[in-house]
């Protein structure tokens, strides 16, 4: 059964150095082309110890990264979980940056640092350099050089305006966080030479579809037009409705100082950075688990592992797809490498072995004989919302035992919706595929209007759907920010996006000497 | 592929964050800090510990949703028995059945606790700082041991003024016999064979004999009798060294007056003396002793909190305390420190043999002794205001002792602690200058 010679293993016993690494490195490229045709970005292997994995996770896994009492807070929080032994540490850490670096830890067995290699190194790495999101919102190769620059900024502004004050705006700037990305691209603003050009197109429009009939047509009423019109010249102006709260503070705040915009851009930036992994996450944690099961099975057949430590590996993967059902005391909620991988494992069986039910819901997927070359284009062109809709096929909602349960405040008792059978499969994918949709999760709240004649009062609305508020305390402290940032007053409206009755009104005024 | 290796990084990377979040969370962390040593035993004060507080003052808010409330949708695996349509009861709580939508907690507010382990610098610190200490005594608390040099063990190079002569020669000799050195006797013998060859005639034995000999000179050169490898020098290195070892009396009155906040105010003064002779003193003792009108010496658990009544002998404590030094601390080996907390109150028949005890035998074997005169929180109708000095206090007050190694205070409110505290021991060098001349 196997072609190669015995002594071609790859390592022996649990023990590493860096020749191993360096070994088990290129066996792994080697495979990951050859089988799985991969493309990724030049590896940065990294070795750190224990307390340098606390640190990075601290700070959102970056490797260098202002500073700022959160992380102590988080650091602080792991370490005294970690050293009572209540939680493992991540084997790794991956960064989307070109050259791609990954740590791993210094206590990891020979077998993990495999694992990790594969996991990380190749499946993350591909994940992050071919999917759409990552290509259209991320700078790989520019990241680090950002992120030492954010640190010397803020770092020179503690130095120059004390540490207070800047941890002032920074901490403003962390509670608007998920409010402070811009989910589309946006229009971008037209400069002088393409408005002489569109100028000229309307022209040679208007002169083609020029029609004197028109000139009879009887003039609109003036007045409420008028005053309608320059209402929404003046928020056209602002920009306005804008949903980057952090965006729209940073650029109209009217009296920031230069460096606190610069600060809360930095926040943003890095926000932005990491918005598409939060879209992301069943995807890329399957890909990198899909990745690392077909190589480390791939180096076994070929024996460059041996049995013992293919068993090790198998041990960490079974306990990293571990799924528990809802009603095991373990459950918390849906584990994405459980159902990226699964999805994953599916879409393969479905392009290799298909039954009648998958050429029914697949025509184009099932039986086309090409697992990986199917998975690549999945990889690269969905994100989970997507990827779910589209990809979760009755097998797996049976296997999976999905259920729906609705559960309305204003009901005495829950109600399950739909089951896993033939008239729950379509709801199902649908709902979950919702559950994944950032854009649906985050509340959806948005600067609307600034009384720019009088108060200078900003208008911010938040839609409510299915009837949930925002958590009032929270809600209020980060209104707060807002209002300091500001510097005048804020409401925000809680508006029902079924009836457009306002449901809650939040108002705060700036507090005087927090930012200017 | 780059391989690279962090491990060697400079750690701590984390401290500037940690600090900025101790900072952050000063008052909170004061708090708790207070009510962690109010429960601490003296000795245990500067231990590194774990603290817990409240999550409130250092949450990081988010606009999120509520946790309750509206319609919620929940999709779960495991489906067993369940068909469309079925209704379930709401299970009990947030989490459970219905946990899908968020972890269990998330709405609840701020009753978690947050906890984490402060070192022990960082414990003092805080705790230090609670009592509002002002940088200068800071610095000089800090102050540990002085630094003596000693001898450690050898080197193989240094300073020729170091060489360490015997252990020199015996690796020397070691080294010798190791590569099996032709000794000059052995040279000798040759000579003497050689010499007796040519006697009788044998050219051509002495002529092997010769060579053998020249072999064995050839060796002897080439092994030299002292190697640059064979040379040892002494070794000295840096060591703190004790200054001495200390210890340290606590007298405290605990006739029915003392109320639980006097002994509060006199733990924390106590704590803080502590302290202060653990930084200066690799070793310090404690010497618990209580009185009413009888003195004894206990453990530091029933000087605090067990209750006592009866009359109130001043004289009982100074004597127990004499009694004491004469028996375990000679003043010759023992830096000794004394501190009394008492409300001052005295029987008037006792003035005279307490000023002679404190006088003639307690001061002269003490480096330092200082009253603490407690009062009742201002406020309550026991204040010091409108109170005439005690009995006590006229007692000492007439020795007019006050000065380089007494020293008396009043105080009512643990925020003066450490006010009282620097005013007591602001003169401490003055003190072990005349000690020591």
């Amino acid at each position: 059964m196997n072609a190669f010679a015995p002594n071609r293993l790859l390592f022996e016993g649990a023990d590493w150095d860096f020749d191993t690494i360096r070994r088990i490195h290129d066996a792994v490229e080697e495979l990951s082309r050859r089988s799985l045709g991969l493309d990724v970005f030049p590896n940065q292997i990294e070795i750190i110890t224990a307390e340098q994995m606390l640190d990075a996770y601290a700070s959102t896994g970056m490797p260098l990264f202002y500073k700022h009492w959160s992380f102590g807070k988080h650091f602080a929080q792991h370490e005294t979980v970690y050293r009572k032994g209540l939680m493992g540490l991540a084997y790794e850490i991956v960064i989307n940056s070109d050259p791609c670096i990954s740590y791993i830890m210094e206590e990891n067995s020979a077998t993990m640092q495999t694992l990790v290699i594969a996991h990380a190194a190749f499946g993350h790495n591909h994940f992050f350099k071919n999917n759409y999101l990552f290509k259209q919102w991320t700078d790989p190769s520019g990241i680090l050089d950002y992120l030492a620059f954010a640190k010397s900024y803020v770092a020179a502004c503690e130095e120059r305006w004390g540490h207070a004050a800047v941890e002032r705006v920074l901490d403003a700037g962390h509670a608007l966080q998920s409010q402070g990305v811009h989910r589309y691209p946006r229009k971008s603003v037209p400069d002088l030479l393409s408005e002489e050009r569109r100028e000229r197109d309307r022209q040679a429009h208007a002169e083609r579809m020029y029609n004197d009939l028109w000139r009879t047509l009887p003039s609109r009423p003036a007045g409420g037009d008028a005053r309608r019109r320059r209402e929404e010249r003046r928020r056209a102006l602002l920009g306005l409705p804008q949903e980057n709260l952090l965006y729209f503070l940073e650029k109209t705040a009217p009296r920031l100082a230069p460096w606190q915009r610069e600060i809360l851009r930095i926040v943003r930036n890095v926000a932005q950075y990491f918005y598409p992994q939060m879209q992301t996450k069943v995807m890329n944690e399957g890909c990198a688990t899909f990745v690392h099961y077909q190589l480390m099975t791939g180096l076994h057949r070929e024996g460059r592992i041996s049995d013992g430590s293919f068993l090790e590996f198998l041990t960490s993967h079974t306990n990293v797809v571990r799924q528990p059902m809802y009603d095991d005391p373990s459950y918390n909620g849906i584990n994405p490498y459980a159902l990226g991988y699964a999805m994953m494992e599916d879409i393969a069986r479905i392009a290799t072995t298909p039954t009648d039910e998958d050429r029914a819901w697949f025509p184009d997927l099932a039986g086309n004989g090409d697992p990986i070359g199917t998975l690549r284009d999945v990889w690269a062109n969905y994100r989970d919302e997507s990827f779910i809709a589209q990809f979760l096929s009755p097998n797996l909602i049976r296997k999976w035992r999905f259920f729906h349960v609705r559960d309305d405040a204003d009901e005495p008792v829950l109600r399950v919706e739909r089951i896993h059978d033939e008239r729950g499969y379509r709801a199902l994918r649908r709902s979950l595929a919702r559950q994944y949709d950032i854009a649906w999760l985050a509340p959806d709240i948005q600067v609307v209007d600034v009384d720019l004649d009088d108060t200078r009062r900003l208008v911010l609305r938040h839609r409510v759907l299915d009837g949930i508020l925002l958590q009032p305390d929270d809600a209020r402290r980060v209104l707060q920010h807002i209002a300091d940032l500001w510097g005048y007053e804020v409401v925000l409206e809680e508006v029902s996006a079924d009836t457009g009755a306002t449901l809650k009104e939040h108002r705060t005024t700036a507090r005087a000497g927090m930012f200017f | 592929m780059h391989i690279v290796d962090r491990r060697l990084n400079p750690g701590g990377k984390s401290l500037p964050n940690r600090q900025r979040f101790l900072r952050r969370a000063k008052e909170t962390v004061q708090r708790a800090v207070r009510e962690t040593s109010k429960g601490r035993e003296i000795r245990d004060l500067d231990q590194s510990g774990e603290i817990t507080i409240p999550i409130d003052g250092i949450r990081e808010p988010s606009f999120r949703r509520a946790s309750s409330g509206g319609r919620r949708d929940h999709l779960l695996p495991g489906n067993r028995d369940h068909v469309e349509g079925d209704l379930i009861a709401r299970p009990d709580g947030g989490a459970g059945g219905g946990g899908g939508g968020g972890q269990a907690g998330d709405g609840g507010g701020g009753e978690d606790g947050f906890r984490f382990v402060l070192t022990r610098e960082e414990f003092l610190d805080i705790f230090l700082d609670d009592l509002e200490l002002p940088d200068l005594a800071k610095r000089k608390l800090a102050v540990t041991e002085v630094q003596g040099i000693r001898r450690a063990g050898y080197t193989t190079t240094g300073s020729p003024a170091n060489l360490a002569l015997g252990q020199t020669m015996k690796i020397a000799l070691a080294r010798r016999i190791a590569l099996n050195r032709p000794t000059t006797a052995d040279v000798a013998a040759f000579d003497e064979r050689i010499a007796a060859a040519e006697a009788v005639g044998e050219s051509g034995r002495a002529e092997e004999l010769r060579a053998e000999r020249d072999a064995l000179e050839t060796r002897r050169r080439r092994i030299p009798y002292i190697d640059p490898l064979d040379l040892r020098f002494r070794r000295y290195e840096p060591f703190p060294r004790p200054v001495a070892q200390a210890v340290m009396f606590c007298l405290m009155d605990v006739s029915g007056s003392m109320t639980e906040h006097k002994k509060d105010v006199a733990k924390r003064f106590f704590m803080l003396l502590h302290v202060f002779l653990t930084r200066r003193y690799k070793h310090v003792d404690v010497v618990f002793i209580r009185h009413t009108d009888r003195a004894a010496e206990v453990d530091e658990d029933t000087f605090f909190h067990s209750p006592e009544t009866g009359g109130t002998l001043v004289s009982s404590a100074l004597a127990e305390m004499k009694r004491v030094v004469e028996e375990r601390y000679d003043p010759a080996d023992w830096n000794i420190y004394a501190a009394q907390a008492s409300d001052g109150d005295n029987m008037s028949s006792d003035a005279e043999r307490t000023a002679v005890l404190l006088r003639d035998h307690v001061l002269p074997a003490c480096q330092y002794f200082a009253y603490l005169e407690v009062g009742d929180p201002p406020g309550s109708q026991f204040g010091f205001i409108g109170q005439g000095p005690t009995s006590l206090w006229r007692t000492y007050e007439a020795l007019g002792l006050a000065g380089a190694r007494f020293d008396m205070r009043r105080v009512s409110r643990q925020e003066e602690i450490y006010a009282v505290f620097r005013q007591l021991f602001q003169r401490r060098d003055a003190v072990g200058e005349r000690v020591g001349a």
